[in-house]
């Protein structure tokens, strides 16, 4: 537990470290602002709800989120401290938990500057807040499964744009397995059920019944399972990779 | 005298590559085992293995009496690490590296402040505690690979190439930090440099092609040259042939070599069959015909001449030779 918290607390300082964290703050900032007020059209709907705020958020992490996670294990195994770490009596677990928390924490810092979004809404009329703060966890957990798929697959290279594009790919398709355009694709050849659970592994499916309020169990298991399957994945490709 | 590292039969194949092949060997307190071995030897790999890094493919590793492979975290915390390059997170300082070093390996409170403190002093690190470490020179990057690996003191010291790049003041220095802790540990370095083996170390192992071809102490190693005890003089250049013709006659001569004339002189060296010693002889001789001799001494072998032999004969040898 201490481990971890100690892998924790350099891996978090070593964003601010470099201007990784700045660059990724205002931009995430920037373009939330964007989406939310513009192509979002906040003030056209007339509707003190953050909905246009919520609904890109798949989007902007599918982009955004793997730049914060590309660095995690590839840096490791480019500069060789992966050698140094893994011999420091510290368990692949503890390793792979505390850099993902580092991470998820850093996220949790810039979802929660845009705080000024939320403030404005309450300025401009009565909101629920219960809906915006279960949009802001169902967020948080999206941005959580996102992390763990681009943790695992920065453990694979030690080339840190090769993580980015795959963890970009992957999280693409996590986005677009609801979409119909997918569906079909599947729906041509195989079985019901197995078009059934691809579909069930969209983001945006289980994020939007969160981010209207309604927070069912099943979306929390959804996005809690998806990071452990994916952080388990990390540890094996550590395990892996490192005897190679 | 309790043996820190006990390596049973260890390997580990990369695919159809045997980077290791069968090492065994055990190190007690006290000693310091010189690595030496081509690149690509199997030096690293069975450093890696040694720490717990990889999985060996075969074999098993104990450490201060724990099994690498069964109980890894006791194992390590036995273990001090300078892996090849001496890696660390650049964007970090010293302080803050050392610091997290520390926490990670459990040091807390005064103890861990003095322990920072004491290393600190002894690698002279003061100087760039507060800068990043991606700006320092490779002698600093190295000095703070060496001092994160014995921060906590650790009875058993691994380090992968620990003067690779530094300069000879710098050399002398690792080498002297080595000395100094070598009584209260088992350390095991790495090298290609063969000086190193005679500076530091109390016995050197020769791997090439993932086997151990030499066990035994630098003396040992020394014994196998061609050169060993070999005498060398100095004499005029127009008296060469004739003394050369002479000391080949000597009893456990094997043969005489002669070096191309330099100023007037030319130098002779009188190579002992089997390492016997024809020192006395040869200066007897000398004596009894009154030869005008500048430099006359007993060479005490070629190392890197040794280290040629063995590795390069080592498909035909296969076997260890234990002294």
């Amino acid at each position: 537990m201490n481990r971890t918290l100690t892998i924790f607390q350099r891996e978090f300082r070593g964003y601010f470290a470099t201007p990784v964290a700045y660059v990724f703050i205002v931009i995430f900032l920037f373009l939330t602002g964007l989406f939310t007020f513009y192509i979002g059209s906040f003030y056209e709907r007339g509707q003190a709800d953050l909905e246009p705020f919520f609904r890109y958020h798949p989007w902007l992490y599918m982009l955004l989120i793997p730049a914060i996670s590309m660095r995690l294990w590839s840096e490791e195994r480019k500069s060789g401290t992966l050698e140094l770490l893994m011999t420091l009596p510290i368990s692949l677990f503890e390793a792979v938990i505390g850099k993902f928390l580092a991470a998820w924490a850093f996220t949790a810092i810039a979802l929660a500057l845009t705080f000024p979004v939320w403030l404005s809404v309450n300025y401009l009329g009565q909101p629920d807040n219960t809906i915006i703060a279960a949009g802001y966890l169902g967020s948080l957990f999206m941005a959580g499964g996102f992390l763990a798929i681009g943790s695992c697959i920065s453990a694979l290279t030690s080339n840190q744009v090769v993580a980015f594009v795959i963890s970009f790919v992957i999280c693409f398709a996590f986005n677009l397995s609801g979409f119909p355009v997918v569906m079909d694709f599947f729906r041509g050849w195989a079985p019901p059920f197995i078009v059934e659970v691809i579909g069930s592994f969209s983001f945006l499916t289980h994020f939007n019944s969160i981010q209207k309020g309604v927070i069912d169990l099943r979306d929390i298991i959804f996005f809690v399972s998806l990071i452990a399957f994916w952080l388990y994945a990390n540890m094996l490709a550590i395990e892996a990779k490192k005897s190679n | 005298m309790e043996n820190l590292i006990d390596i049973r039969d260890l390997r580990k194949h990369f695919g159809s590559l045997v980077a290791v092949d069968g090492v065994s060997l055990t190190i007690q307190r006290g000693e310091v085992l010189g690595f030496l071995g081509p690149n690509g030897a199997g030096k690293s790999t069975t450093m890696k293995m040694i720490t717990g890094f990889m999985a060996p493919t075969g074999g098993a590793v104990t450490v201060c009496g724990h099994d690498v492979a069964g109980a890894p975290l006791a194992a390590k915390k036995c273990i001090g690490y300078l892996p090849e390059g001496a890696p660390a997170y650049g964007e970090m300082t010293p302080a803050s590296f050392l610091n997290f070093i520390a926490d990670i390996r459990g040091l807390k409170g005064q103890h861990k402040a003095s322990r920072i403190r004491e290393v600190v002093e002894k690698i002279n690190l003061g100087g760039v505690l507060q800068q990043s470490i991606e700006t320092l020179s490779k002698g600093f990057k190295r000095r703070v690979g060496f001092a994160q690996a014995i921060l906590h003191d650790p009875q058993v010291l691994i380090l992968d190439e620990p003067t690779d790049g530094l300069d000879p003041n710098q050399k002398h220095e690792v080498r002297a930090l080595i000395k100094e802790m070598a009584p209260t540990k088992a350390i095991i370095i790495s090298t290609h440099i063969l000086e190193e083996v005679d500076a530091v170390c109390t016995r050197a192992a020769i791997i090439a092609r993932g086997r151990l071809l030499f066990l035994g102490t630098p003396a040992e190693l020394e014994a196998k040259s061609a050169w060993h005890n070999a005498v060398c003089l100095s004499v005029a250049s127009e008296q060469a042939a004739t003394i050369a013709a002479a000391l080949s006659t000597v009893t456990g001569v094997a043969r005489v070599e002669r070096k191309p004339p330099h100023a007037g002189q030319q130098q002779i060296t009188v190579l002992a069959r089997d390492g016997a010693r024809v020192f006395e002889p040869v200066q007897a001789l000398v004596r009894q015909h009154g030869w005008q001799v500048d430099e006359l001494y007993v060479e005490s072998g070629h190392l890197d001449e040794v280290f040629r032999s063995i590795t390069t004969t080592a498909g035909d040898l296969g076997e260890v030779a234990h002294s």
